[in-house]
């Protein structure tokens, strides 16, 4: 199969900007008649001029259309995007998120007028909290980098409520960027433990840095690396026995639906990515959803209002007498949209369907580990004498030192064959990293098509290096000079024009 | 029979196994130890076919009444508003809708542009020269500004309005609580609700980050001494930070025009929808200023060119403020935004374009306008409680004696009609006060008719 993705362009620019289509006094929008009265804003606080694009309908909608044709997403085809869990998301989800009773309804509505948007969610944290083995769920947060900050803030209060000034949130090297940020956003010091020689954490080295100034330790299960972290009874145990929490970053969820639980592990706080594991789109880069879900002993400090259910009137509530609530973290309840898509995507699944999805992902992506493994300028720098869970890193570092040729080349080549790239450069303990996360939605013929092109590019990358380094050329634009964009920044059409002149 | 989501049935499943040696799917999941493994099923609904879950979904949510069955004067931070049918027909298109973070720009050039897209559009109707790619909402967005003033400035003093929304301050104070920012409450005039500018002169020392408010306001009205809030700001070396309903950009001076630093916003009413408050679209934007561009969080999209400097392109710029290079110095820890959401609002905005923008906004303000004359009519109601410009939201209170305004909405949602917010719990020294909102979504009829049946509530004379 060939593929050449669509190029609308002239000689130095790829589709215009809104801006350069704009034709004075065209407009795409019509209003019916407003009320009889004057508005009594003075002039002085009224605008003179706004500089805003002026296209007809058609115009708007071939412009967005062709920028569309210029963009890749999971249902155009692969996208083995390690860590973000780029799944097929079903079209029902978004069909019935789109419902007025459901995109038309608004928060501060009377309870008796949203009693089934209530129920939605009241049952979406009990599906949420059995599949993660905990005691209560909060939809609040609007992404996993959000609901990670909850998880601090939640931790912050835990130590406060017992009088324990703790300071230190541990994060292993392999983690993902956000752990680090949402500690240091709390405002906790981050100490970082290294992983082992096998990928995992190092229990010993944990051992040495928990101590009384522990507020928590944040771990991935399966980590990065897509090893489980087969120690974690004893890190739960090393963390616990000095009165620390213990965080589940949920990114990759994705790895153990129904085989096991973040709550049966040890864990005190887990997010979920809705938008992830939960199959609801990622919108080129959100709207996402990344609830938590805690332990008992935490449940008291949840933003408010939480969604409760009076089971003697048959009514569902939203209760803001907390007192020990951390308040909020978001304007109103969380991102409700994505919680109807994920909502519907369990019920899809069901108990059975969601453990055969963590099957299903994970042979695939051990599928891909075997296939590829022993391909001369891929290897597998931690373990790879068992299985890997839902995705899998490979480092092209000896490719790199015999023929020049970086992981991020091997990447962008990967889109001259209509696949998506892998996560690179991540995690940072493996050089030259490659992360490769296939899914359960991929076919075996996909599968194998990407493992043809991985050879492909590896005999490449020793007798036509060059091709690589040009790579890509299929797509609507060829490598861009991303130094000079962040050199001189260009953020708007505003300062766009200003250097034009 | 296979699954229709998971396209290896368990013969290819079972072939797959053969090719990599493996005897069985259970031994992928040997390393999870025995004593944590699951033993039993989990407790949730059996798997249902696309039909029951249509069935099931919609007879659920069949008991919302959306307001576009009822007559509804809610707003409060979000804001209904039609919403032109091509807006969600583009968004939902695929490429879009299923893409990830545009980090291979080469093949995510539509994604990339329709940001740069929204992040002009942003900066053209707040005054400023710089978007970011969104925040989760206005509440977040203020959270992050007040991070960023205080990086910006070394200070840790936030001024804020005595009147900003209680919501949006509540995330406030989470934000403020890593690095330990002193939040401080700036009161306002009684009869006006202006803030008040000699209290503000005198907590406006050396050590303020930034002073913030609201514009419209939480409580509907327009701040008219914006231009001396932010002179006063800037004397004591602090940034000015201005919250808007960018709706009402259409009609109101650009905050860049009276001193902004940084704007901030909740964008939902540009093309998405209120769905029962979130997906939000947190505006972001500040000033074409390196020492506040350094600090900006979350993503941004710049344009560039070809490495051959042939062809224009865009790209994610200054990726090293983000977690994923700066891990715990990172300017945030957001990293999957509102993307679809801006994307929304740059259809939106491109197809109203700057006079349907300013007719939207008049026809807002204006039904406003003629709901607080028809209201404040009433004997028993006063609307609205400050003497001040409004926009499109206004205050409504219930002034006869033994009627508290939820008893008021109750007795209009008997009649179909969803009163305003009431703020009692919020700011009980209004006394029985709502929060009413009109849009375009409101006719005069409308009007009319909660003025009618609001005067029967409080058994006013007609």
């Amino acid at each position: 199969m060939r593929y050449q993705q669509a190029r609308w362009a002239d000689d130095e620019r790829l589709e215009p900007l809104v801006f350069e289509l704009s034709k004075a006094k065209r407009t795409g929008y019509t209003l019916p008649p407003k009320a009889p009265s004057e508005v009594n804003i003075p002039k002085k606080l009224i605008r003179r001029e706004l500089e805003l694009p002026e296209l007809s309908e058609p115009e708007v909608v071939r412009h967005y259309t062709r920028l569309s044709q210029m963009n890749y997403g999971v249902d155009s085809g692969f996208y083995p995007l390690g860590s973000c869990t780029m799944k097929y998301s079903p079209k029902i989800c978004e069909e019935l998120a789109a419902l007025e009773t459901a995109s038309c309804i608004h928060p501060y509505q009377d309870e008796d007028t949203v009693q089934g948007a209530l129920e939605l969610m009241y049952k979406s944290e009990r599906y949420l909290a059995e599949i993660a083995g905990v005691a209560r769920v909060c939809l609040h947060p609007s992404a996993g980098a959000h609901g990670e900050f909850l998880g601090m803030l939640l931790t912050r209060a835990y130590h406060k409520s017992r009088g324990k000034e703790r300071n230190e949130v541990i994060v292993p090297d392999s983690a993902h960027g956000t752990n680090f940020a949402s500690a240091a956003m709390a405002g906790f010091d981050v100490v970082v433990v290294p992983s082992n020689s096998s990928g995992r954490v190092d229990l010993e080295a944990l051992r040495r840095v928990v101590s009384k100034r522990t507020a928590a330790l944040m771990l991935t299960n399966p980590n990065t690396l897509g090893l489980f972290e087969d120690e974690i009874l004893k890190i739960a145990e090393a963390v616990h026995k000095v009165g620390g929490l213990l965080y589940y970053d949920g990114a990759n969820l994705n790895g153990i639906l129904g085989k096991t639980r973040p709550g049966d592990m040890g864990f005190d706080i887990v997010h979920f990515n809705l938008h992830k594991t939960f199959s609801t789109p990622h919108g080129g880069g959100g709207p996402g959803a990344g609830p938590i879900g805690v332990t008992r002993k935490l449940e008291k400090f949840l933003p408010v209002p939480t969604v409760e259910h009076d089971k003697k009137r048959k009514r569902y509530y939203l209760d803001y007498r907390r007192p020990q609530s951390v308040g909020k973290i978001k304007s109103f309840y969380g991102n409700f949209g994505v919680l109807v898509k994920a909502y519907a995507y369990i019920l899809l699944m069901g108990t059975s369907g969601l453990q055969e999805v963590t099957e299903a992902a994970v042979l695939n992506a051990n599928y891909v580990m075997r296939k590829l493994q022993g391909v001369d300028g891929f290897e597998i720098k931690f373990d790879a004498s068992g299985p890997c869970k839902h995705e899998v890193v490979f480092s092209a570092e000896s490719m790199n030192k015999n023929y020049g040729v970086k992981a991020h080349f091997v990447a962008k080549r990967l889109l001259d064959y209509g696949m998506h790239a892998p996560t690179y450069y991540f995690p940072p303990i493996v050089p030259e990293a490659l992360m490769i996360e296939p899914t359960e939605t991929e076919t075996k013929e996909e599968l194998d098509r990407f493992i043809a092109v991985m050879k492909e590019i590896a005999d490449e990358a020793k007798s036509h290096p060059e091709k690589l380094l040009a790579a890509p050329t299929a797509t609507a634009i060829g490598r861009l000079d991303e130094a000079k964009a962040s050199r001189e920044p260009i953020l708007s059409w505003k300062m766009y024009r200003k250097l034009a002149k | 029979m296979g699954h229709p989501y998971i396209p290896n049935t368990r013969e290819i499943r079972d072939q797959m196994l053969v090719e990599i040696g493996v005897a069985s799917i259970d031994d992928l999941f040997s390393d999870i130890p025995e004593k944590i493994r699951l033993k039993k099923k989990l407790k949730l609904p059996a798997q249902m076919s696309e039909l029951e879950v249509k069935q099931n979904v919609q007879k659920m949510l069949a008991r919302n009444k959306p307001f576009t069955q009822m007559l509804s004067f809610l707003g409060g931070g979000l804001w209904p508003h039609h919403i032109p049918a091509h807006v969600r027909s583009l968004v939902q298109r695929s490429e879009f809708l299923t893409s990830y973070t545009p980090y291979q720009a080469e093949t995510s050039q539509g994604m990339l542009q329709a940001l740069f897209e929204y992040q002009s559009m942003i900066c053209e109707l707040t005054g400023m020269d710089v978007s970011n790619a969104s925040m989760y909402d206005w509440a977040t967005a203020i959270g992050e500004a007040a991070l960023m003033c205080a990086r910006v400035t070394g200070r840790k003093k936030i001024l804020v309005p005595e009147l900003m929304s209680p919501e949006r301050f509540s995330v406030l104070q989470n934000y403020a609580l890593g690095p330990n920012l002193e939040l401080v409450k700036i009161g306002y005039d009684w009869a006006s609700g202006q803030l008040d500018l000699s209290q503000l002169r005198a907590k406006l020392g050396r050590d303020v980050a930034c002073v913030y408010i609201e514009n419209p306001g939480y409580l509907g009205f327009l701040e008219t001494r914006a231009e001396e809030i932010a002179d006063a700001a800037h004397k004591a070396g602090a940034l000015f930070v201005i919250g808007v309903n960018p709706i009402s950009l259409g009609l109101l001076k650009a905050p860049g025009d009276y001193g902004a630093d940084i704007v901030v916003g909740e964008g939902q009413p540009l093309g998405n929808p209120v769905s029962f408050g979130g997906p939000t679209l947190g505006i972001f934007a500040c000033r074409d200023d390196a020492k506040l561009i350094r600090q900006i969080p979350g993503r941004l999209v710049g344009a560039t060119t070809t490495l051959d400097e042939k062809t224009r392109g865009f790209t994610m710029v200054l990726q090293t403020r983000e977690q994923h290079i700066r891990r715990e110095r990172a300017t945030s820890n957001i990293c999957s935004n509102e993307a679809l959401c801006a994307v929304a609002a740059a259809i939106y905005l491109a197809s109203l374009g700057p006079r349907g923008l300013r007719e939207l906004a008049e026809t807002c303000a204006a039904n406003a306008s003629y709901a607080m004359k028809r209201l404040g009519a009433i004997d028993g109601l006063e609307a609205p409680i400050f003497a001040s410009p409004h926009f499109n939201e206004f205050t409504l209170r219930c002034t006869q004696p033994k009627l508290a305004i939820k008893k008021f909405n109750a007795k209009l949602l008997k009649q179909g009609i969803q009163g305003g917010k009431p703020i009692r719990d919020e700011f009980p020294e209004f006394g029985e006060t709502a929060l009413l909102c009109t849009t375009e979504l409101h006719r005069k009829e409308d009007i009319d008719r909660l003025a009618d049946v609001a005067a029967e509530a409080v058994g006013a004379r007609k």
